[in-house]
């Protein structure tokens, strides 16, 4: 695939080119704060793997290269647009300003999600593949009866594109001109399936046999992306429907912490998509045009540890929920069955020597 | 201070075990927080785990190349910081039975392993029940109640099950599940079947061995081999009188200054040029694309006892060799292997191998091919016994060849043939050097 079509506004050397088609208004303090947004959302992630080698968390999927296609997206919403992510989408958590430790809890096995999805506008994280994308449409349908003015984004991968529920919502958004805007980062890998068994064309062309545009992206260029994110948005508040955003990337670690990849991908992959760094090209950029200097990157780094230091401390101090919670929030309204069920259970707790099990 | 024990985490959901490959680290070093302190192989992956706590490491508890179970103390840490709060988990009481301060307001933890993968009996994580131990009798009873009105649960084999023992299944007293084992409890009890007592051996008295390495290798290619290949063996019992001469008297060549040269140097050149006259020996079994492959390059496997394990060198490319290349090969393949260093490419690709059983006093044997080829030869001991020559009872030197061979492609006619011939050269050898020795240096 080396004759890509793709859109890319900052090149893996960190040289800024322009693209007709998407122009992007963008100051030096906007690309600083993308730089800030790309460093804090991988010390975020790297800390996240970590403490689950320690034994913290139950499991952990990495977002480790696919930062600006998450960072980039995110920063293109505005208040009250609605995100549907996968459970990997935890650069667009931050740029929805959902606290990082909560996205530790589901992980942890403490919760079933850990945020309430309407204080940020960022919905719990999904694990049946693709299923968010039917959601997102419905979600879009309703804003739209609602005359809102604000769009919806449905996050979703490269494996899901062959799920039936992806198809489904590219159906009714399209005939629907739902406001929604399908970001489909395209990191090569389906846990261990590569893209060439997932599709014979490119993602993005699949839009136009729906009835609707799509366009690849560089999803390692966090320029590109949120200028070609903001256009999809605004077609779909301007009511003009749904757009597919191929953001093509990699996913540079493990599918999750359960995987290993060396069983089934070249190394030397890996070591082509590392030149092609999110992360490396806009600090080769802002050093190359002196519009940041040594201090910014090292306050940047600082700032990160203590993120980091902290989000350890947050989520090993985190409270072990209630062993009766699980029959908490099942029904609304206390339920005779349930209630003999959880007293039951209690009982069964109780038969045990110690009493500190919870 | 304060000394952090960290825990072998289940890294990848519901694994048990696991094999600490490698330390980074020894005792005295100073780590930091999220630096790599060790390799582990699960059966999933081989990952680093990452230190949960900065400060001196003071013990490495599971030396490299030992498999522990998810929850085993791996390495403890002393943090180097005075009465700081709230230690990470995993807490438990530190070696000198000093217990560490649990940060307050918490209840206390006990091993927070998140996952599914610590084993009971591992860590304190589990209580026993309340009278949880009795008699088969006992357990029975309080098993077995007067009828309930309440709901049953249980799978609708189970179900079955229990009415086949005539076991009420709703005089199991139970809440949630009933289970296959709670029927049969309960049968036992209502009954009064008795189990037999079983028979158990201390697990002091028994070694354990964790199978890997190359005794999993052999074991792997062994049962493959022996269960996908119909195997076949021949035998024939040959004078090798004149091969014991046909090793004096090349010793003595020019050629072979400085080499070894052995009985099983001629068996290695017969075997080379029986090969080159039945080529269909040299055969491999494709099984996904329903085809035979004849090789036209004989890559000669020896099997050997090394300090690794029983490991199958091979010399490629044999059939170009004169025999003075050949016994050279030879030399160094069995040297380098008893010393264990045979590199793995030496080791792949064989098409045909020997096995000098008689090297340990057998004289003979069916031995299991190397998975992939077609043919395996077992050479047996050098014994002198009474033999009929013309007639007349001698003693000679008789050595047992027994050849395995993969009957889906060489049939008997075939293999017996091959071993007939190989039998032919070790009675006769001299045809195998004499051309040989005419050609280099006449």
């Amino acid at each position: 695939m080396s004759e890509l079509q793709l859109v890319q506004i900052l090149s893996p050397e960190g040289e800024l080119l322009t693209d007709p088609e998407y122009p992007l208004e963008i100051s030096t303090e906007e690309i600083r704060a993308l730089y800030r947004d790309l460093v804090m959302v991988r010390r975020f992630d790297v800390e996240a793997t970590a403490l689950q080698r320690q034994g913290e968390l139950g499991l952990w999927a990495q977002s480790l290269g696919q930062e600006a296609a998450q960072v980039g997206s995110g920063r293109a919403l505005i208040p009250g647009d609605y995100a549907f992510p996968t459970y990997r989408e935890h650069g667009v958590a931050w740029a929805k300003g959902v606290p990082p430790e909560k996205l530790l809890g589901m992980y942890r096995g403490i919760n079933h999600g850990g945020w309430n999805p309407h204080d940020n506008d960022f919905h719990l994280y999904t694990l049946v593949i693709g299923s968010q994308t039917l959601h997102a449409t419905g979600y879009a349908m309703g804003i739209q009866r609602d005359k809102s003015n604000n769009a919806v984004i449905a996050y979703f991968g490269d494996g899901a594109t062959s799920q039936g529920d992806v198809n489904e919502a590219f159906t009714f958004a399209s005939v629907y001109h739902a406001p929604v805007v399908f970001f489909c980062q395209n990191n090569q890998w389906a846990i261990s399936q590569p893209i060439e068994s997932q599709t014979k064309v490119a993602l993005y062309k699949r839009a136009a046999g729906f009835g609707f545009p799509g366009v690849r992206v560089d999803g390692n260029d966090v320029l590109a992306v949120l200028a070609v994110t903001r256009v999809a948005l605004a077609r779909a508040r301007a009511g003009e429907g749904p757009t597919l955003i191929e953001a093509f990337t990699y996913r540079m670690g493990a599918h999750t912490t359960s995987d290993d990849p060396s069983r089934y991908r070249l190394a030397q992959e890996l070591e082509e998509w590392k030149l092609k760094d999110p992360i490396a090209r806009v600090k080769s950029y802002l050093t190359r045009s002196g519009l940041a200097n040594e201090d910014f990157f090292a306050d940047i780094e600082k700032e990160a540890e203590a993120m980091a230091s902290k989000l350890r401390g947050d989520i090993i101090d985190a409270e072990d929920p209630y062993v009766e919670a699980i029959f908490d929030h099942v029904y609304a309204e206390p339920h005779p069955i349930l209630e003999a069920e959880k007293n039951a259970y209690i009982n069964y707790l109780e038969s045990f020597a110690e009493g500190d099990m919870k | 201070m304060a000394l952090r024990d960290f825990r072998l985490p289940d890294v990848g959901e519901g694994l048990t075990e696991a094999e600490i490959l490698q330390w980074y680290v020894s005792v005295g070093d100073v780590v930091t927080i999220n630096q790599m302190i060790c390799e582990i192989e699960t059966a999933k992956a081989a990952v680093e785990l990452p230190s949960p706590y900065a400060g001196t490491v003071t013990a490495l508890k599971v030396n490299q190349g030992e498999t522990v179970d998810v929850g085993t103390v791996i390495i403890t840490i002393e943090d180097g910081v005075a009465g700081e709060s709230a230690p990470a988990v995993p807490v438990v009481p530190a070696e000198d039975d000093r217990n560490l301060e649990v940060p307050t307001g918490k209840p206390k933890q006990a091993a927070v392993l998140v996952g599914y993968g610590v084993k009971e009996g591992q860590t304190p994580a589990r209580r026993a029940r309340k009278a949880a131990s009795g008699t088969q009798e006992e357990l029975g009873e309080s098993i077995v109640v007067e009828l309930h009105d309440g709901p049953v649960v249980a799978k609708p084999p189970v179900r079955k099950l229990a009415k086949d023992l005539g076991v009420d299944i709703r005089r199991i007293r139970k809440s949630g599940n009933i289970t296959r084992s709670d029927v049969l409890d309960a049968a036992m009890a209502l009954h009064g079947m008795e189990q037999p007592p079983a028979t158990t051996y201390d697990p002091h008295r028994e070694d354990r061995i964790p199978v890997k390495g190359v005794l999993k290798e052999m074991a792997q290619a062994m049962t493959t081999s022996a269960f996908t290949a119909p195997h076949v063996s021949v035998w024939l019992q040959v004078d090798v009188a004149k091969t014991l001469k046909a090793v004096k008297k090349l010793k003595d060549w020019e050629e072979f200054e400085g080499l070894r040269v052995s009985p099983l140097l001629i068996v290695a050149a017969a075997v080379l040029q029986a090969t080159k006259e039945f080529p269909k020996i040299n055969s491999s079994w494709d099984e996904a694309n329903h085809e035979v492959i004849i090789r036209r390059y004989i890559n000669l496997g020896f099997a050997a006892a090394t300090p690794r394990g029983l490991l199958v060198p091979v010399i490629h490319e044999a059939d170009g060799m004169d025999i003075p290349t050949l016994a050279k090969e030879l030399m160094s393949l069995v040297d380098t292997a008893r010393e264990g260093r045979t590199p793995p490419n030496r080791m792949q690709h064989g098409t045909l191998t020997i096995t000098n059983v008689g090297v340990l006093g057998i004289d003979g044997g069916t031995p299991i091919l190397t998975p992939g080829q077609g043919a395996i030869l077992a050479v047996g001991q050098i014994r002198e016994i009474p033999w009929t020559v013309k007639g007349k009872m001698k003693v000679r030197p008789i050595c047992q060849l027994t050849l395995s061979f993969d009957h889906r492609m060489i049939d008997g006619e075939l293999g017996s043939r091959f071993l007939a011939r190989i039998g032919a050269l070790l009675e006769d050898p001299s045809e195998l050097y004499e051309s040989d020795n005419d050609g280099d240096d006449e």
